[in-house]
């Protein structure tokens, strides 16, 4: 979602990392807006009875179930047309709620030191009306010239509660290992604690299954320097030996960046990550040789467009 | 982020101080309108523009709408202006009197003039899209209406990013019945806020990131110093239940100081409007807040200030320190200033910066500006009320449970002598809206027939804003039955104060026991507050209701309203 920043110092943001992920905000079914009028109230929405922070709450909320229907008041009349309305011109009013909005967002774009040095990009861009968006989620690893691995996401992004978004839609692997594409269905958004929260299924097309689970935090340690610790696991139901993919826990990522707004828009950082791999995923790496975890130095550029 | 923290500790560099004031002293560049319009009196000398508008008298108007060049920021840029000058013409009218303005569109887009709080047909209302079709590029649309009201008021833009760009000017209308209000020297005092960007793009960076503009976060060394001074425990307490809810304490403006100059009558700070008046003279002011994004809290140090009316409408004299009001509202207040030079004070809530300018007994002189006070986080009472269940359970609108609205509140404050946020305990007596007591009681002594709830919503993390958790683009109109007499109630779910403006007809204030309290046409309602008011349905036709910071009457916060 957005970039929200709070502080609490790191072992909270830790504990509470854990929690966000494991009591996620309630499922809220938000009633339907309906453009007909009611001479009498709409019947009551099915809905949980509050959002998640009741319980915080010194009263007790409000009874969803005796909702007033936000229509009531309407008399039967319409914008635009009977009594009073415009005959003709310019057309119905529009407000900036009905516009659309866009964005693309580089959230990284860095470079990598040490023995494996790469460029990696990780980017967002969407295109919004109401609440709903259509979104370009791209990760990619490029090193020496060549794409090593990336993932491109297509995504159908709808808000279903304050502070949480479905997105399904469609996802292409391509790089150094055999391409795959999967459907994609998952959840994002802001958890109690401003954790940003990011968790996907994927549904490949050779029968394959994988869970990813981002979650990142922004801690200001001035109004303009911003410490983001970010993680990052994947899990996999199927072994893959083509792709080097054991079943279950197969990598995590954790990394820390340090970046300097110059303005809200632009801010180069530094950070370091660290990245391993578990199970199955490990032997593959240790069968091809290779390093099965590593810490790496990364410096880049985080910046963004609106429109 | 604690709550007696120093939010702002980055904030006070000199370059920022002079970001502030504005780099130029303001105005609009080469416009012979400005120039040739504006009357000189014999105290003033046209040394450098103040800002002070042309006056307009009569019947008969005509403005022409254009883009001029202005540099309030160091860089020149684009204002949509009237006549040339910033603010616009200032139109002195009569009550009673049949006014007939012709308002040329010079601009390669469409425009539009609302005429706040004048009582008029809904078609010389001047919405575009509601009440009319709005003036297109090259043409011209004649407004006529009667003047049924006296007292200050105003006029601006109601089409896309106009009025933020300074398209505003005063109204003053004549008594028919002659002056209540006695003073030596009037003033208009017009505060705005500038910016050089297209609101509509700072709308856009808004939805990206609703902080944006908010460079008086919480921040890790200050969650460092408050559990070195309380203890984590305390410090953790402070911070949970915000946390939980994922709102900010210090979100008191979508808009700061890194996106607006702040202006009195269109001059910048570092420009110094002067109003003139001799030792002795009691003056009276016509403040009026044409921002689009900005309350104000306004001051004269060392000086009392005797409240005579609001929104227009006479009130019993009350004396203040101080008063906050918010885009769309006005106050006149006398003064007898006992100095040869004071300043007018404006700080924004967010204490981000300030307008000013200097009331002297002759050009040229300046008095101590005052510092800004420091800002302060929004508390829990801001987040929930009052915190006491009501006799009668709060009833939220079905469409208040999904992703529009981020908070309800169960526990609304009534009382109307809060004086918000930054202004409480402060030292000094600072205007409520129970201080208002609008001379003659209400227009219309009928109680109220029907009753009719709506609550100020949003969802800032997502940047949106709505009555009732429906956005404009989604919502019917609240039908008002022509003729009745009706009590409308704003409940404030939100953290953020709104000011209410019902185009059309009067906003009649009750107290919480249900006494008649004073007539406005625009309703500052404050966070987790719950208010009445009582109107009297006498004007068929389609309306406007919205809050009047205009990037949420824009996000949604926006009603039309039919009375039939």
């Amino acid at each position: 979602m957005r970039n929200s920043k709070h502080s609490v110092c790191l072992f909270t943001a830790a504990s509470l990392f854990c929690a966000g992920l494991l009591i996620p905000e309630p499922l809220l079914a938000q009633p339907a807006v309906d453009h007909s009028q009611h001479a009498t109230p709409a019947p009551a929405p099915v809905t949980t009875p509050a959002v998640d922070h009741s319980q915080h709450m010194m009263t007790p909320s409000s009874d969803a179930a005796s909702a007033r229907d936000p229509h009531a008041y309407s008399g039967g009349y319409q914008r635009g047309s009977g009594l009073y309305a415009l005959a003709q011109g310019n057309g119905q009013l529009h407000m900036a709620d009905s516009h659309r909005f866009g964005a693309v967002i580089i959230d990284q774009l860095e470079r990598t030191s040490g023995d494996d040095e790469a460029t990696i990009y990780d980017l967002q861009a969407w295109i919004s009306q109401g609440y709903q968006r259509v979104t370009l989620k791209a990760e990619g690893d490029i090193e020496e010239r060549t794409l090593e691995e990336s993932r491109t996401e297509l995504l159908w992004t709808r808000a279903f509660s304050p502070f949480w978004d479905t997105q399904l839609g469609v996802r292409h692997d391509t790089g150094a290992q055999p391409d795959q594409s999967w459907l994609a269905l998952g959840i994002q958004g802001l958890a109690p604690y401003w954790l940003e929260i990011d968790a996907t299924a994927y549904l490949g097309s050779s029968g394959q299954t994988s869970l990813r689970l981002d979650a990142e935090y922004e801690l200001l340690l001035t109004q303009h320097l911003i410490l983001q610790p970010s993680a990052e696991l994947n899990l996999y139901g199927k072994r893959d030996a083509e792709r080097g993919v054991g079943s279950g826990l197969s990598d995590v990522t954790v990394g820390m960046r340090l970046r300097y707004e110059f303005s809200r828009q632009f801010a180069p950082y530094v950070g370091v990550e660290w990245a391993g791999k578990y199970g199955d995923s490990k032997e593959f790496m240790r069968a091809a040789g290779e390093k099965n975890s590593g810490t790496r130095w990364v410096a880049g550029v985080r910046f963004w467009l609106s429109n | 982020m604690g709550r007696n923290g120093n939010f702002n500790g980055a904030a006070r560099t000199l370059s920022r101080r002079r970001f502030v004031q504005g780099l130029a002293a303001g105005g609009v560049l080469l416009s012979a309108a400005a120039f040739s319009g504006r009357p000189l009196t014999a105290q003033s000398r046209p040394v450098i523009d103040t800002g002070t508008a042309p006056v307009l008298s009569g019947t008969d108007f005509e403005l022409v709408i254009e883009n001029s060049p202005v540099n309030y920021t160091g860089k020149v840029a684009t204002a949509t202006t009237v006549n040339g000058s910033i603010p616009a013409p200032t139109l002195r009218w009569r009550e009673g009197d049949t006014v007939t303005i012709r308002v040329v569109n010079c601009l390669q887009e469409s425009t539009s003039i609302h005429w706040h709080g004048i009582i008029l047909p809904f078609d010389m209302d001047g919405v575009p899209g509601i009440s009319f079709n709005g003036i297109p590029a090259g043409t011209t649309f004649t407004y006529q209406f009667k003047i049924v009201q006296s007292g200050t008021y105003w006029y601006h833009s109601h089409s896309g990013g106009q009025e933020q760009h300074g398209m505003y000017g005063a109204i003053i209308i004549e008594p028919a019945s002659g002056e209540r209000i006695q003073a030596d020297r009037d003033h208009v005092v017009l505060l705005s806020d500038w910016t050089d960007a297209d609101p509509m793009a700072q709308f856009a960076k808004l939805k990206v990131q609703s902080d944006y503009y908010n460079f008086n976060q919480p921040t890790v060394p200050d969650f460092l110093r408050d559990v070195t001074r309380d203890g984590l425990g305390a410090a953790l307490d402070e911070r949970r239940m915000w946390q939980q809810m994922r709102m900010n304490p210090t979100d008191l403006a979508d808009l700061s100081a890194t996106a607006l100059t702040y202006l009195c009558n269109g001059t910048t700070p570092a420009g110094n409007w002067t109003g003139l008046f001799q030792r002795g003279e009691r003056v009276r002011l016509r403040l009026i807040n044409g921002c689009g994004n900005t309350f104000y809290d306004v001051r004269i140090p060392g000086q009392t200030l005797t409240v005579v009316q609001a929104d227009g409408q006479d009130i019993e004299p009350v004396e203040v320190d101080e008063f906050r009001f918010g885009p769309g509202q006005t106050y006149d207040v006398l003064v007898t200033p006992t100095e040869d030079a004071c300043t007018v004070f404006a700080q924004t809530m967010d204490r981000t910066g300030y307008a000013c300018g200097t009331l002297a007994v002759a050009a040229g002189m300046s008095a101590p500006v005052p510092a800004l006070d420091e800002p302060l986080p929004l508390t829990m009472a801001d987040m929930m009320g009052s915190m006491v269940m009501p006799a009668t359970p709060v009833r939220h609108a079905s469409s208040e449970y999904g992703p529009s609205t981020d908070a309800r509140v169960d526990t609304p404050s009534v009382a109307l002598n809060d004086p918000g946020i930054g202004l409480r305990d402060n030292g000094r007596r600072v205007l409520t809206l129970a201080d208002l007591h609008t001379f003659g009681g209400p227009l219309d002594s009928r109680p109220a027939e029907r009753e009719i709830e709506l609550h100020l919503t949003g969802n800032m993390e997502r940047y949106n804003w709505s009555f009732d958790g429906v956005e404009f683009g989604q919502s019917t109109p609240v039908h008002f039955r022509h003729g009745e007499r009706l009590r409308v109630i704003l409940h404030n779910d939100t953290m953020m104060t709104h000011p209410m403006h019902l185009h059309g007809m009067w906003s009649e204030l009750e107290n919480p026991d249900g006494s008649f309290q004073a007539r406005l046409h625009t309703i500052m309602v404050q966070p987790a507050q719950r208010i009445s008011f009582l109107v009297t349905a006498d004007a068929p036709g389609r309306w406007a209701w919205h809050c009047h910071l205009m990037l949420h009457m824009d996000g949604g916060m926006f009603r039309e309203v039919i009375v039939a």
